[in-house]
């Protein structure tokens, strides 16, 4: 038998502490903000993991970059990782988001530009993935995913002026509570936000990791397939 | 402007390329040197095709390099192309439109002049003057591939690269892709080409390159006399591999 | 020079000549976009508030969803004929028949607008024959084709593209649809240059960056 998970790991051990001492201080610790309520509490989880898929991005098109550079296997890998775990982290942003805004700002959901930006990428980033299952395997696949990844990346700025335009021409609809009163917290909230973010970090790094690892086992196995196949064709059996 | 000091009209060098999990060739190495006409045997999927159209820029190789008289395909594409003619599987042409229209359009992307001499001179070569005003369409795949060749032979490539290029045409039509061949070969120039007649293939050929498994397994300058031991290697149904697992 | 504009016009030629025999694209773009302006005229009340409110919406709206269907089009004839490796064979370098696949694009849009934009005119009540138009169409086109071309190309070989050059090509426009659909909402209301300079800049640089990038990275996209 082997051992699914390794003690010896630090990634995930140091993760899992963070993440029990960033849930001491958000329901526990922190005093609830007066003017949002309690459910001012998600923002410490919607910060770091909006930070989380923003990490995402930020390395899918890094590593398609150099993965059309350099040609090496291990870029690609690492691309479709971030790209799989920022897309999960992407998701809950966007609906830790929506729980938040539904009683602060009295909308599920509104035009205001970084709404919008997250949006569209976060459907950049799932047509990137999904043109991964689609499209046929081989270099070509890593090559035009590569690309997807670059083009993403190109067209996040101009989203952002775009939403920025529009959320301009239509303001955004605010009328809850967070419209109208600076937060009661200070630096408590930074402390909070600080731990939750290295605890989302840690997790992060960890399931790009996995993910990461996972891909290098198959692609070792393609490689084993491959390497049968030129045994058989050696052998004169190969049709 | 194109050097001619390559001591090869085509060269490849640890060529490797995968489809998915099957690998299709496996570190190729193929010299080629000029005025020959070198025919590629080998049984189904051993990369022959796959090798042309890596030679023809339309695949690129997973790792290895390659180059036409000495100029490297990764480098300068363009360049090779115009040495290069190439008929693979498919005619590539636009049904839609006339032989004569098709053959005017890819003589402008070769930047031809005097393109109606051309055309007339080069359907006249491969026996489609009557059709010349004919859409593809319309045409039965041997003349296709009549028009196919008469595209690749328009901007005097000096080499040619046919896959099976006998296919789809009839006695006469292959008597004249043979003339062309030879005429080929007497000018000096270079022809690379697979075939589903392996026995014809030997006979008009300078060099046959037996391919197994995405490696070249035999190389032979006299394949008329070495027929049967290239037959005998070519075969998928061959039982020993012992002499030929001590190739690299 | 001006050897690599005369492919690049030999390949937009070649495409307009097949459009012109087989009507295939031209057709499809500008019959599917006036169904969904159709559509939509029974969707809302069009009122002349409305009509105003709503219209720019659902015109670029229908204008980007036939775009898919003519970009689908346009590249499974390359391909169903093994065309486009014809072209692959040329010693032109790719960028060439990057930007001669795209004029073919931007022409078929055109042409679909021409057709398209004077039934808007008339369904939704609303004057949009002005200067500025023709700018608008312009850049919302050119964008159009130069993205389209880049993705229909690459998912021409995928096993469902009809799905996935959408998936692609539409979260990539957003930036030139809002250009578009701001902009005309600045016509419809009678505006005029000024307020709609900062989308029109948004517009312009939108096409030269994706027009560069696409020819720069269409190389990659062809060889399998």
């Amino acid at each position: 038998m082997t051992r699914v998970i390794r003690f010896a790991d630090p990634l995930p051990i140091a993760s899992a502490v963070l993440m029990g001492v960033a849930l001491w201080l958000i329901f526990v610790w922190v005093p609830t903000e007066t003017n949002q309520g309690a459910v001012q509490r998600i923002l410490y989880f919607h910060v770091p993991i909006a930070w989380g898929s923003m990490l995402g991005i930020f390395i899918v098109s890094g590593s398609s970059f150099m993965y059309l550079w350099k040609k090496n296997e291990k870029w690609d890998r690492l691309a479709v990782a971030s790209a799989e775990v920022g897309v999960v982290f992407g998701g809950l942003m966007l609906l830790t988001g929506m729980i938040w805004a539904r009683p602060v700002w009295a909308v599920w959901w509104t035009g205001e530009a970084k709404l919008t930006t997250a949006l569209i990428l976060f459907f950049i980033y799932i047509a990137y993935l999904m043109f991964r299952a689609y499209f046929p395997p081989g270099a070509q696949r890593q090559r035009l995913a590569a690309i997807i990844g670059l083009i993403g990346a190109i067209d996040t700025p101009i989203i952002y002026f775009a939403a920025n335009l529009w959320a301009q021409a239509h303001p955004p609809i605010i009328t809850g509570p967070a419209a109208d009163s600076e937060s009661s917290l200070g630096s408590d909230l930074g402390l909070v936000l600080l731990t939750a973010t290295v605890a989302f970090t840690f997790l992060f790094i960890h399931l790009v990791q996995s993910r990461y690892n996972i891909r290098k086992a198959e692609d070792d196995i393609v490689e084993l397939k491959r390497a049968s196949g030129t045994k058989m064709a050696r052998a004169g059996r190969s049709s | 402007m194109v050097t001619t000091a390559a001591r090869f009209a085509i060269e490849a060098r640890s060529i490797i390329k995968n489809f998915g999990d099957t690998a299709v060739l496996r570190g190729l190495d193929l010299s080629i040197p000029p005025g020959e006409v070198t025919v590629l045997v080998g049984a189904n999927g051993t990369g022959k095709s796959t090798l042309l159209r890596i030679l023809a820029t339309l695949t690129k190789a997973d790792s290895g390099s390659a180059s036409v008289v000495g100029i490297d395909l990764a480098e300068n594409g363009p360049l090779v192309r115009g040495l290069t003619g190439s008929v693979l599987h498919a005619p590539m042409l636009y049904s839609d439109m006339t032989v004569r229209e098709n053959l005017m359009f890819f003589a402008a992307l070769y930047r031809l002049s005097n393109v109606d001499d051309l055309i007339e001179r080069f359907a006249n070569k491969v026996g489609i003057e009557s059709r010349l005003d004919d859409r593809v369409r319309t045409l039965s795949h041997g003349f296709q591939k009549r028009v196919a060749l008469a595209r690749a032979l328009m901007h005097e490539p000096r080499i040619l690269l046919l896959d099976e290029p006998e296919s789809g045409l009839d006695a006469v039509s292959v008597g004249r892709l043979d003339d062309l061949i030879d005429e080929y070969r007497s000018s000096g120039r270079t022809v690379l080409m697979t075939t589903h007649v392996v026995e014809h293939g030997l006979e008009i050929a300078d060099r046959a390159v037996v391919l197994t498994g995405g490696v070249v397994v035999l190389e032979s300058t006299s394949p008329a006399l070495d027929r049967a031991s290239i037959l005998a290697e070519y075969s998928p149904t061959r039982e020993s591999t012992t002499k030929r697992d001590r190739r690299p | 020079m001006r050897d690599s504009l005369a492919v690049v016009w030999s390949i937009g030629r070649k495409d307009l000549l097949l459009e012109v025999r087989n009507k295939e694209i031209i057709v499809a773009i500008a019959g599917f976009a006036l169904l969904v302006l159709v559509i939509f005229t029974f969707a809302v009340d069009l009122n002349q508030a409305n009509a105003r409110l709503v219209g720019p919406g659902v015109l670029w709206a229908a204008v980007a969803f036939a775009g898919i269907v003519g970009l689908n089009r346009a590249f499974a004839l390359e391909v169903e004929g093994n065309t486009l490796e014809g072209l692959m064979l040329a010693p032109i370098s790719r960028d060439l028949i990057y930007l001669g696949k795209a004029l073919g694009i931007f022409l078929f849009l055109a042409v679909a607008l021409m057709v398209v934009l004077p039934v808007f005119a008339v369904l939704f009540n609303l004057i949009v024959f002005r200067w500025e138009m023709l700018a608008i169409s312009f850049l919302t086109i050119i964008g159009f084709s130069a993205v389209g071309t880049l993705f229909a190309a690459m998912s021409v070989r995928v096993r469902a593209r009809e799905v996935m050059l959408p998936l692609l090509f539409l979260p990539v426009v957003t930036p030139l649809i809002m250009t578009a659909v701001e902009s005309t909402a600045h016509l419809v209301n009678g505006r005029s240059w000024s307020d709609m300079s900062q989308w029109l800049q948004l517009a312009v640089a939108f096409d030269v960056v994706f027009l560069v990038v696409s020819a720069f990275i269409f190389q990659h996209i062809l060889e399998d």
